[in-house]
């Protein structure tokens, strides 16, 4: 495929419950930082005529949760599309958008505000269906908790590895000014935390946040308008596995793989291994990361703990963002993560800047433990 | 705007039939209804579509994320899927969005999938949520809106605006009664207009229950190719020219009476600017317009075909907006006969595509349809507008 070019990045400062502002205000703030830094505008002959944004009804509690943010999203008398699935779709979209010629320039932005609902737990509940999912009580922690248990089954992962992967994410996390739970965390500490959902503990699980975060994708004729050095979208893909989790491999990463292939084969990777500089993915839970390591190809199958123990994640810059585990809300997950390959490739990540990074990996998902993924090729 | 990267045709439409209620399918089995008599129509099978994209309102029956679960009707399973929403727009906004995915290069064939089951909510409830909580939860009333009606009153009077709008409801409903999918087909007659307007139970103002669109069961499906596959896949093709979409912030302006420009009205200049197409009325053959009750409909079409003073009401007094008028509107029955929300909007689209191509059935207008328009309308008024062509080549066609 054509590429497409990322001229600017915005992120709202995730905190667990920003009271003192609306989403909107939130929203405003992504738009004027944009703007700051490209000078873009919605002028009807040669500005933004389209705006695909992120969020969620039940999340918003509202109906078209879009409609109460037209005017800060720059949609008065403009288009405006949601994209009512994780955010990274958006960013998938609105590249297709500009191939097609139908648009040249289009912002892209997303809010979610998970502190506005007494549980996000009652939120994910409502993905399952009326009959048989939801009056057991599935939700998305309780379904990760299962896949969880399948994946240590599988291949063996210990609470250290886990804990591990949490005290690594903190890590980067600290030196990562967009983060919520941002405190240095001991391998004790985490395997000392309260048994949330078992194998979950309180630290394998992602804290609630509320964020926001905006884009500027341009087509490669038009970039050089608002930037000198884009980022290119050069490939994505995005799977869908089945609904009930009899039906599914739990530990196999069907989606995921599938995405991730679709993904590669667009921007001409042969092997993720020798070509992948970068990873930013999606690691809701802490056991989630060896295991969306495997669906991206960059291990073997139930390989993932050995090679966390080898120094995987370094060695592709995994997460340097501190990942979802130092909290980026649901829905927009893949937006943050998306923002800081971007930053990454540019070299304007500050203190969490890797060296030599050409090509980054974007990975998302949503559903129950998985059962949606969507990958992003980025490039310098 | 850049030039289009390639051409894209409909070439598969699905629908179920509309009921106010489906008690014998759930959602994902009411999905795959549609979704099979979709590929039916297309003559593919499920290995051909690249990409589905799906939409419907979650609040309206309560489910987070429903594409999880209709996935099990959908045929998503191992595909590339997205799901994108606007409201009432959401149909619109799919068939809008599988253009550009196809234009895009990277899928050949995408499927869209729009639906609501309004049975299992609450749908006045529902849309009452769409208001702000701190500021306009309070006065919003679902859908339910007086102020077309008095706007219209306001300017031509109350006798003939309320004869046209009831002529207006009265006339989707005898198109209703053609098409054997339509929610409600309830016989009504023209010399009813006096009868309805005195006995039809008030809602707000002058809007009457007989003016209102129905809440709707259903599901719609469109499959939409490349050029290159659009030509080697379907013996008729329809074709999409352009397509443009224009919201605007919440509608209720404390700051002044001014009345803004409405979204239709800007679309359609817009977008008939750009395509050359000075007047309307006379290009296109057909439009299926989402007009949520009779009053807004009637109060549209001058925005959409770019009228002025009465000649809409002219137009609708004068009876070219019947099957056999000059220019037939709705000719499905329109939003007043079937409603299922994120359905409903790609059902216009669907439903002037099935003109285009002469398959409409009982409900086929008789004169050739070469260009149709079809209209989404949702969110705080916004609209969606869409062009279909019969032929391609419309860059060198004179639009006198």
């Amino acid at each position: 495929m054509k590429r497409v070019a990322i001229c600017a990045v915005a992120q709202h400062r995730c905190e667990t419950d920003i009271w003192y502002k609306r989403f909107q205000g939130m929203l405003l703030d992504i738009l004027e930082d944009i703007q700051l830094q490209t000078g873009f505008d919605f002028n009807e002959e040669t500005g933004v005529h389209n705006i695909v944004t992120v969020s969620d009804d039940v999340f918003d509690a509202r109906t078209i949760s879009d409609n109460g943010i037209t005017d800060v999203v720059g949609a008065h008398y403009r288009g405006e599309e949601k994209m009512a699935q994780e955010g990274l779709n958006a960013l998938v979209y609105a590249a297709a958008s500009i191939l097609s010629g139908h648009d040249d320039v289009v912002y892209v932005t997303g809010h979610c505000k998970e502190s506005q609902s007494e549980s996000r737990n009652v939120c994910t509940n409502l993905a399952y269906d009326p009959f048989y999912g939801r009056p057991m009580g599935l939700d998305y922690l309780n379904v990760a908790a299962l896949q969880a248990r399948a994946y240590v089954e599988k291949s063996g992962l210990t609470p250290r590895q886990m804990a591990e992967v949490v005290v690594r994410a903190r890590r980067w996390g600290v030196r990562n000014p967009y983060a919520n739970a941002t405190g240095q965390v001991e391998e004790g500490e985490v395997m000392a935390s309260p048994l949330v959902c078992d194998p979950l503990r309180k630290l394998h699980i992602y804290p609630v946040s509320d964020g926001a975060a905006g884009f500027l994708l341009a087509s490669e004729e038009r970039a050089r308008e608002f930037t000198d050095d884009p980022v290119w979208i050069t490939g994505f893909g995005t799977c869908m596995d089945s609904y009930f989790l009899g039906d599914r491999d739990l530990t196999g990463n069907f989606a995921l793989k599938k995405a991730a292939h679709r993904a590669y084969k667009r921007a001409g990777i042969e092997d993720p291994k020798q070509s992948v500089d970068l990873v930013e993915l999606t690691d809701c839970y802490a056991y989630q990361q060896p295991l969306w390591l495997e669906g991206l190809g960059l291990c073997a199958d139930g390989e993932g703990p050995a090679f966390m123990d080898a120094a995987g994640p370094a060695r592709y810059n995994v997460n340097l963002s501190g990942g979802m585990l130092t909290g980026n809300p649901l829905m927009i997950g893949g937006l943050y993560r998306a923002a800081e390959a971007v930053l990454q490739l540019k070299g304007e990540a500050g203190e969490h800047q890797a060296d030599h990074v050409k090509t980054a990996v974007v990975q998302s998902s949503t559903g129950g433990a998985g059962q949606f993924h969507t990958v992003l090729v980025l490039e310098a | 705007m850049g030039k289009r990267n390639r051409n894209v045709g409909i070439i598969g439409i699905g629908q179920t039939e509309y009921s106010s209620h489906k008690e014998d399918q759930n959602q994902p089995e009411m999905v795959n209804q549609a979704v099979r008599r979709g590929l039916a129509d297309a003559g593919i099978g499920l290995d051909q579509v690249d990409c589905i994209i799906h939409g419907n309102m979650e609040l309206f029956e309560m489910v987070h994320q429903p594409d999880m679960w209709h996935v099990l009707g959908s045929g998503a399973y191992g595909k590339e899927q997205l799901r994108i929403t606007t409201g009432g727009t959401t149909g619109a906004t799919l068939v809008c969005a599988a253009d550009n995915l196809v234009a895009s290069g990277v899928y050949d064939v995408v499927m869209a999938i729009g639906l609501e089951k309004l049975q299992e909510g609450n749908t006045t409830g529902g849309i009452t949520n769409m208001a702000d909580p701190l500021w306009f939860r309070n006065l919003q009333t679902g859908a339910l809106s007086g102020t077309a009606a008095s706007k219209v009153i306001d300017e031509f009077g109350a006798d003939r605006s309320k004869r046209a709008a009831m002529n207006y409801r009265i006339t989707m409903d005898k198109h209703a009664c053609l098409n054997p999918r339509a929610h409600r087909r309830l016989g009504l007659e023209y010399d009813q207009i006096e009868s309805l307007m005195a006995s039809s139970p008030r809602l707000v103002g002058e809007l009457q229950l007989i003016h209102m669109c129905s809440q709707s069961d259903g599901a719609c499906v469109m499959i939409f190719a490349s050029e290159e596959k659009a030509k080697a896949l379907s013996d008729k093709p329809v074709w999409i020219r352009d397509h443009i979409t224009v919201h605007r912030e919440e509608s209720y302006n404390i700051y002044g009476l001014e009345v803004p420009e409405t979204t239709h009205h800007y679309a359609a200049q817009a977008l008939f600017k750009r395509n050359g197409i000075p007047n309307p009325l006379e290009y296109f053959d057909v439009f299926e317009m989402y007009d949520p009750s009779a009053w807004w409909g009637l109060d549209w079409i001058r925005e959409f075909l770019l009228l002025e003073d009465d000649e809409h009401l002219k137009l609708m007094e004068e009876g070219a907006l019947k099957m056999d008028g000059k220019l037939p509107l709705n000719p499905s029955g329109g939003v007043t006969a079937s409603n299922p929300i994120g359905a409903t909007a790609m059902l216009r689209a669907a439903e002037a595509a099935l003109q285009v191509r002469g398959d409409a059935g009982g409900h086929q207008i008789q004169k050739d349809v070469k260009h149709a328009l079809a209209s989404g309308f949702g969110g705080t008024m916004w609209t969606v507008l869409i062009m279909l062509e019969k032929e391609l080549g419309w860059q060198e066609v004179d639009h006198g």
